[in-house]
């Protein structure tokens, strides 16, 4: 149960982009969360509003992108799906496999609206 | 994972940078900021500085994890009596309540700092950032943090150690590995505790256990031992001094490693575990092999 801790470090990360950016409101922000990266998707958008009220991202929609796991054949080079518990080489069932997509914990994107940018596009 | 040299663009996010650029425009005309930044840059931030720390002090920094009651605290008394003071030790516990397993390790003539940590479930690095200022490492050749009893959230938080090992303790079961994978895929040691329950536990098969955590595409050692009697401690024994003399062959040469098996970053620079280095530059990276200090 550690998802309220990484959502306050969400805020931070997401704070200081807004302010960075001039922000006015935080209206979206895009996760990406591998099923290895040791995070319930489900309680972190429970504890997320806990985290958010009360600040520039409190209206803003959290989604959160799942990413596939899929592993690479160290011997036979072989890139494969598999599981979160079986990591292995579907083609030559070997184990010496690396992960190459599953273990994500992603601040991917984050959507703002920023007052001078929507009258002056280029400015 | 680090943000700097793009290993975290992995197949299922690169649709995100390519294209536009990372201030697009979204159909409604918000602003769009591509960030791809780990969630646990802040930690893991203050993870590379304690590393950092222990590096200077030359100390080797293990990490202890496992399920409560897996012997965490009677492996480490054992392991000061078996080393009988060949090397200097040091201990960081970390329980919710309690000073217990402190003062279990002061008993045996050992520094060790007690953090509480309240309701919290893992440590952080900010939190062993803490104990360290109690902390005089000078001297000190191996730092034990025995993290919290629990399977789960310690695999996703760094504190700056340069290797993780795991229990697996009999009663447990032997499908822990399939059943806590992050866990026990950040494992670099895995330590099959309690084997003197083995006759009393015939369904648990240290050779299912190791299976299991090959699954994961682990190539960690796996060392079954006791606490009690004729434990077989060797194996470990034997692990921490190559794993000290691995650790001061580095510093020699101004690198440093950092735990976690096969986790997240190394998979786009090499094919093989190893014979990677950076430029120990403060900031994150989740590589498994040498960095070097800048």
């Amino acid at each position: 149960m550690h998802e309220l801790s990484i959502c306050q470090s969400l805020l931070d990360q997401v704070e200081g982009i807004a302010r960075q950016h001039g922000a006015s409101r935080v209206e979206r922000i895009l996760l990406q969360v591998g099923p290895l990266a040791g995070l319930e998707p489900a309680l972190l958008m429970s504890a997320w509003p806990l985290a958010a009220t009360g600040t520039v991202a409190e209206t803003a929609k959290l989604v959160i992108e799942p990413a596939p796991v899929r592993v690479s054949c160290l011997d036979c080079h072989a890139e494969s799906a598999a599981t979160p518990n079986r990591l292995l080489c579907a083609s030559c069932g070997g184990f010496r496999t690396r992960l190459i997509s599953g273990d994500e914990l992603l601040l991917a994107r984050v959507e703002l609206t920023i007052p001078d940018a929507t009258t002056n596009p280029d400015g | 994972m680090c943000d700097t040299c793009g290993c975290n663009i992995t197949p299922g996010n690169e649709h995100l940078v390519r294209g536009d650029g990372p201030l697009a425009r979204t159909a409604d005309g918000r602003a769009a900021v591509t960030v791809l930044q780990c969630l646990l840059t802040e930690n893991d931030h203050q993870a590379a500085h304690n590393r950092e720390h222990f590096d200077q002090h030359g100390t080797l920094t293990l990490n202890l994890m496992s399920s409560p009651g897996a012997g965490k605290t009677s492996l480490l008394e054992a392991t000061i009596d078996a080393l009988g003071g060949r090397l200097r030790i040091a201990v960081i516990e970390g329980d919710l309540e309690t000073e217990n397993d402190a003062v279990r390790i002061r008993a045996k003539g050992v520094p060790a700092i007690q953090i509480a940590t309240g309701s919290a479930c893992h440590l952080d690095a900010h939190m062993v950032h803490a104990a360290l200022h109690n902390l005089d490492l000078d001297g000190i050749d191996i730092l034990f943090i025995e993290n919290v009893g629990n399977l789960v959230c310690p695999a996703s938080f760094d504190l700056g150690q340069h290797r993780n090992v795991t229990l697996i303790s009999v009663p447990e079961g032997d499908d822990k590995p399939a059943k806590y994978p992050v866990m026990f895929r950040a494992a670099d040691l895995v330590l099959c505790t309690k084997s003197d329950l083995l006759p009393l536990l015939p369904e648990f098969q240290p050779e299912s256990a190791e299976r299991y955590l090959r699954n994961l595409a682990s190539s960690a050692p796996f060392a079954v031992l006791s606490t009690r009697g004729p434990g077989h401690l060797e194996p470990w024994l034997e692990w921490l001094q190559e794993e000290l003399t691995a650790q001061r062959a580095r510093l020699e040469q101004g690198l440093t490693t950092k735990s976690g098996g096969q986790s997240a970053g190394a998979r786009l620079h090499t094919t093989e575990a190893g014979g990677h280095t950076h430029h120990h530059h403060g900031h994150v990276h989740g590589h498994h092999h040498d960095h070097h200090h800048s």
